[in-house]
């Protein structure tokens, strides 16, 4: 790769940490909000891209990041005694014993990483132990994100139903609305992202990496030399659950809202568009990717609302069928040097 | 609450609920088998079928205006089908997960299409005369239970297509060559058939398969830019449950999921019964990975 | 050719009013309503309500002298995004107060931005009531003054025997809350409670249960497209509206017409607003929007509201002398002004007093007024039965 291209992480970074000098406070919150969805995107490069995995159920363990922050904050903010709004509302008298636990700030934050992971591994290692894998699994994953956000909606006296969780005021003692809030929480977001982006390229580049990939091309090679494969994945499934929870938490302090209409099936698919666009194979790229999509959405669907939707359906299309490897692909065929691509795609998987 | 005429009444909707099922997902299952790609616009093949059902109502008004609509609604949809095939899933042919994103992104734009022409709000047919019928039983142990002549019409349709294609894929000299290559691709490429036109064919037979549904559809509920996609996932399950591309896999799995669905719902509301519907998908893969009816072992196949 | 008269006529009376008040600086307002996604077909018409009372407003000489520039912003239907641009219109455009939101979920998600901002939302739409924010004013129904006088209504009619059909979220869940409690109360009979998912279209298990239940009226607050689905299937399994009425809080013309009229005839729905309302106010407003948007289209009651929010922000702007949005909605509290409805005015808990009615669909996607309340009630956030000693006092 030439000098100049691989270099270019430290500008990114320095206008990264410059950015709160540079724009405005409310591009500063879209910028935060969507880094934090970036971080979900890393995960999906690992999943997606190393594994081969396509799960259009992320929506599920960005909720679930989300929401075991959000209980948390709407816990802290209740006055001594009294429940959360819409449990009142809904006729409950005692606040449910998981929720209890919430209440604890270390406990939430551990939930935030720790719920999805967990959610995940149980639930992919159900699925890939009987070897169901590929589309079936695309598509047992969609069902999941149905089924979540229908339950979050329809058990309203204990989820904030479709609604969601909102009205925050407080996280670990410190005042959301103070004005250094924002600026502190961008930073936050920040660190995980590089944190997030450092781990992820240490495991693509580890012994394990390697391994998912071989399973990625040939499944069957590498179960019959020895290894059994199921182990690998529910991982590399466990750890982009992960990486959506911790992506759906940080979203949720900028949002300041987390929300059914932000976990189910359409929302989990576009956070697949992030990643294609970006570039599957790709750590730069997939978060170059959440950021480009997500400040296309914002501008187009401002000024022209009918067109967004045609726009994002074209993107889709050509980005997979002309450009597979997304953004990322097409800078570093740009950049001549076709040949050293870490983790060249087979094309032909049959 | 467990009442016979509701008990029996149940077990009648989960057969119309079977029925939608069928007539859904009988497409993706045979274009699944056939070429191994899901087709994430299929829902929208479902909703122009409606659309179709729904412009033949104003065209020619009267009684025999949805025996009309169904064969307009085949061939619409069976045609954008056929497009559908050519511009976008052949070129894809060997990367099934590209192919399931790229017909999201097709789906996207057909709904924005069927909004920017027909409104968001969503258009409405009227059932004939002949449809809007119930059969009631006032006397006896069933004494109360009503069968509405619409669903019985729903069951009929899937019943009658089932039929046919059954006969096509057994009898016609395509449904032989689509035989063949279903068993293995290249060998029948190999003895000279075209195996692109083999494809194009059942694609856009599925598609318009998708498209009768969409006019039996509109019977029950309104048609809106978006009705597919409450009908896709469902879907999806039941190819998944159904195994490999098999008609009678989707068959029987679309009964079973309709049944799950429908007597579930005697005790629990609509959203809790959805999740049981996926559960029970989940644990029946845990003893059956290979759904149903398995045609070829699933797991020696990525 | 008269659409193009309107409109020039109206463009050359906003620049004559320009040149007129060439000192006057500009105001910004913020409307931010769905114009995206699955909202966007009952939002955009209150959009337009709303920008058509900023032009009214600005052809008469805008608010103190000041032209009133809209900012739209699409919310995209999505909570988030309505938080998102919320804060967009507060910090980047300073506008000096917001009309917007629809769902619950939006204006639970804006609410603390407003909060912290310390600006003024108006918010158009009946909901399920259980809030009170400083910078919210609530000019839809609430609670007490759209389903608890709607079922008063049937209660008075003799009906005993209710059944409760909701879409699965947060107004028909609450709002059935609130009338379990008041029918146990009044010794009547519930005859089952169902809820289909939001979009829902098979009802076939729910009519399997009012078939058991035998109801003699059903409660619904089934949502949009649901609603199509259900009186069909309700039609086909032979239950007309004669033998089992249908009293419905989220039907009104424009869904009536989008339905069909023959599908939905002879049943009831509970509103603050009918597009039938006598009275010249109401034919001005409706001949005016009609004139603009097409003469078939249909007036709703959160279009109404939508559009007297602006009047009651300039009434209420001209009595504090001032846009500060804290001097406005103590300035609002108590202050008449003419709206379609007649004249209004909001409570001390920042909600709309306002009469309740309840129509009956007729064939022409009218509603008859069968019943309207006596005068005005007064808006009461807590339903006194269903939540016993809750109370919002803001000013």
């Amino acid at each position: 790769m030439p000098k100049y291209l691989s270099q270019l992480w430290i500008v990114a970074l320095v206008l990264a940490v410059a950015a709160p000098w540079l724009i405005s406070s409310y591009e500063l919150s879209l910028l935060g909000r969507f880094l934090a969805m970036a971080i979900l995107a890393i995960g999906l490069v690992l999943l997606w891209g190393e594994a081969g995995i396509l799960s259009l159920g992320q929506g599920v363990f960005f909720g679930l990041g989300g929401y075991a922050i959000a209980m948390h904050m709407k816990l802290v903010s209740l006055p001594e005694g009294e429940l959360p709004d819409f449990m009142m509302w809904s006729g409950l008298d005692a606040l449910p014993w998981w929720w209890v636990p919430f209440a604890n700030p270390v406990f939430a934050l551990v939930a935030v990483v720790a719920l999805p992971a967990i959610v995940g591994a149980l639930f992919s290692w159900l699925v890939f132990r009987r070897r169901i894998v590929g589309t079936y699994f695309s598509l047992i994953t969609q069902a999941l994100a149905l089924c979540f956000a229908t339950l979050l909606v329809s058990k309203q006296d204990v989820t904030g139903g479709f609604n969601g969780l909102t009205d925050f005021k407080t996280l670990f003692g410190q005042d959301l609305a103070s004005p250094g809030a924002p600026i502190a929480l961008y930073f936050v977001t920040l660190g995980f992202v590089v944190l997030a982006f450092l781990g992820a390229r240490w495991l693509i580049g580890s012994r394990y990496g390697i391994l998912l990939r071989a399973t990625r091309d040939g499944e069957n090679r590498v179960r019959f030399l020895g290894y059994n494969t199921t182990p690998y994945k529910v991982v590399a499934f466990a750890i982009a659950a992960a990486l959506a929870g911790l992506g759906g938490a940080l979203f949720t302090l900028h949002a300041g809202v987390i929300s059914p209409a932000l976990v189910g099936v359409v929302p989990s698919i576009e956070m697949i568009v992030w990643v294609a666009v970006g570039g599957r194979y790709s750590l730069w790229g997939a978060v170059a990717g959440a950021l480009i999509v997500n400040f296309a959405k914002d501008e187009i669907s401002s000024a022209l609302p009918e067109a967004w939707l045609y726009v994002l359906g074209a993107v889709f299309i050509l980005v997979v069928t002309l450009l597979p490897r997304g953004i990322a692909g097409l800078v570093r065929d740009l950049a001549g040097r076709r040949a050293l691509v870490a983790t060249k795609p087979q094309e032909v998987q049959k | 609450m467990m009442d016979l005429p509701l008990l029996v009444g149940q077990v009648f909707n989960g057969f119309s609920v079977a029925s939608l099922f069928i007539l859904a997902t009988l497409g993706l299952a045979l274009s699944f088998g056939l070429m191994r790609v899901i087709n994430m616009a299929h829902g929208e093949m479902l909703m122009l079928g409606g659309y179709l059902a729904y412009l033949t109502f104003l065209l020619v008004p009267g009684p025999l205006a949805i025996l009309i609509a169904l064969p307009v609604a085949f061939l619409g949809a069976a045609a954008l089908g056929a497009v559908l095939e050519v511009t976008v899933i052949h070129r894809l042919a060997s990367r099934p997960l590209d192919t399931l994103l790229a017909t999201w992104g097709v789906s996207l734009i057909l709904q924005q299409a069927a909004r920017s022409i027909f409104g968001a709000i969503g258009v409405s047919v009227t059932a004939p005369g002949w449809l809007n019928h119930t059969i009631s039983i006032a006397t006896g142990p069933l004494a109360g239970l009503t069968l509405p002549a619409t669903r019985i019409f729903i069951m009929v349709v899937a019943v009658a297509v089932l039929l046919a294609l059954g006969l096509f894929i057994t009898k016609s000299r395509i449904g032989l060559l689509v035989r063949a290559v279903n068993q293995d691709r290249m060998m029948a490429a190999a003895s000279g058939i075209d195996v692109r036109r083999v494809d194009l064919v059942v694609f856009s037979l599925g598609t318009g398969i998708a498209g009768l549904a969409g006019v039996v559809l509109a019977l029950l509920g309104p048609v809106t830019p978006s009705v597919g996609q409450s009908y896709i996932v469902p879907a999806f399950l039941v190819v998944v449950l159904g195994g490999l591309g098999s008609m009678v896999g989707t068959t029987v799995a679309a009964l079973i999921l309709g049944m799950v669905s429908a007597l579930s719902q005697i005790f629990l509301d609509v959203s809790t019964s959805q999740v049981l519907v996926l559960l029970f998908v989940i644990v029946f893969l845990q003893f059956r990975p290979q759904g149903v009816i398995a045609v070829r072992s699933r797991a020696l196949e990525d | 050719m008269k659409m193009a008269f309107h409109t020039l006529f109206g463009a050359l009376a906003a620049s004559t009013m320009l040149t007129c008040a060439a000192q006057a600086e500009d105001t910004k307002v913020g409307v931010l309503q769905s114009l995206s996604g699955t909202m966007a077909i009952s939002e955009v018409t209150v959009k337009n309500a709303e920008l058509m009372a900023i032009d009214e407003i600005n052809a008469a000489g805008g608010v103190m002298g000041n032209k009133i520039v809209p900012v739209v912003e699409d919310g995209a239907s999505d909570p988030a995004i309505f938080a998102q641009k919320a804060t967009k219109l507060i910090t980047d455009d300073k506008v000096a107060t917001v009309f917007g939101g629809w769902t619950s979920a939006s204006r639970k998600a804006m609410l603390p931005v407003f909060e912290r901002t310390k600006n003024l939302l108006w918010y158009p739409v009946q909901f399920e009531g259980n809030e009170c924010s400083p910078n919210i004013m609530y000019s839809g129904a609430q609670p007490n003054q759209q389903i608890v006088p709607s079922y008063d209504w049937a209660k008075a009619k003799g009906y005993k025997k209710m059944f409760l059909v909701g879409s699965d979220y947060v107004f028909p869940r609450t709002a059935n809350l609130i009338l379990k409690k008041h029918i146990a109360k009044d010794g009547l009979t519930m005859a089952g409670e169902e809820y289909v998912p939001l979009g829902g279209t098979d009802f076939s298990a729910v009519i399997a249960k009012i078939q058991a239940a035998k109801p003699e009226i059903i409660m619904s607050t089934l949502n949009g497209d649901s609603n199509v689905s259900f009186f069909k299937q309700l039609a086909a399994a032979g239950l007309t509206s004669e033998k089992l009425p249908v009293m419905s809080f989220s039907i009104g013309e424009q869904e009536a017409k989008a339905m069909g009229t023959e599908l939905v005839k002879d049943s009831f729905a509970g509103w603050n607003y009918f597009q039938s309302l006598p009275g010249e106010a109401n034919a001005k407003f409706v001949k005016d929007y009609q004139a603009k948007f097409g003469a078939d289209a249909a007036i709703t009651d959160p279009m109404v509201h939508g559009y007297l929010d602006v009047y009651a922000w300039k009434a209420a702007v001209e009595k504090a002398g001032s846009f500060d949005p804290d001097k406005v909605r103590a300035a609002a509290v108590g202050l008449k002004f003419p709206s379609p409805m007649g004249d209004v005015e909001f409570a001390a808990n920042q909600s709309l007093v306002q009469p309740a009615l309840v129509g009956k669909l007729k064939a022409d996607g009218q509603f008859e007024i069968v019943w309207q309340s006596e005068g005005a009630i007064q808006p009461d956030p807590y339903d006194p039965v269903a939540f016993p000693g809750k109370s919002c006092k803001l000013h």
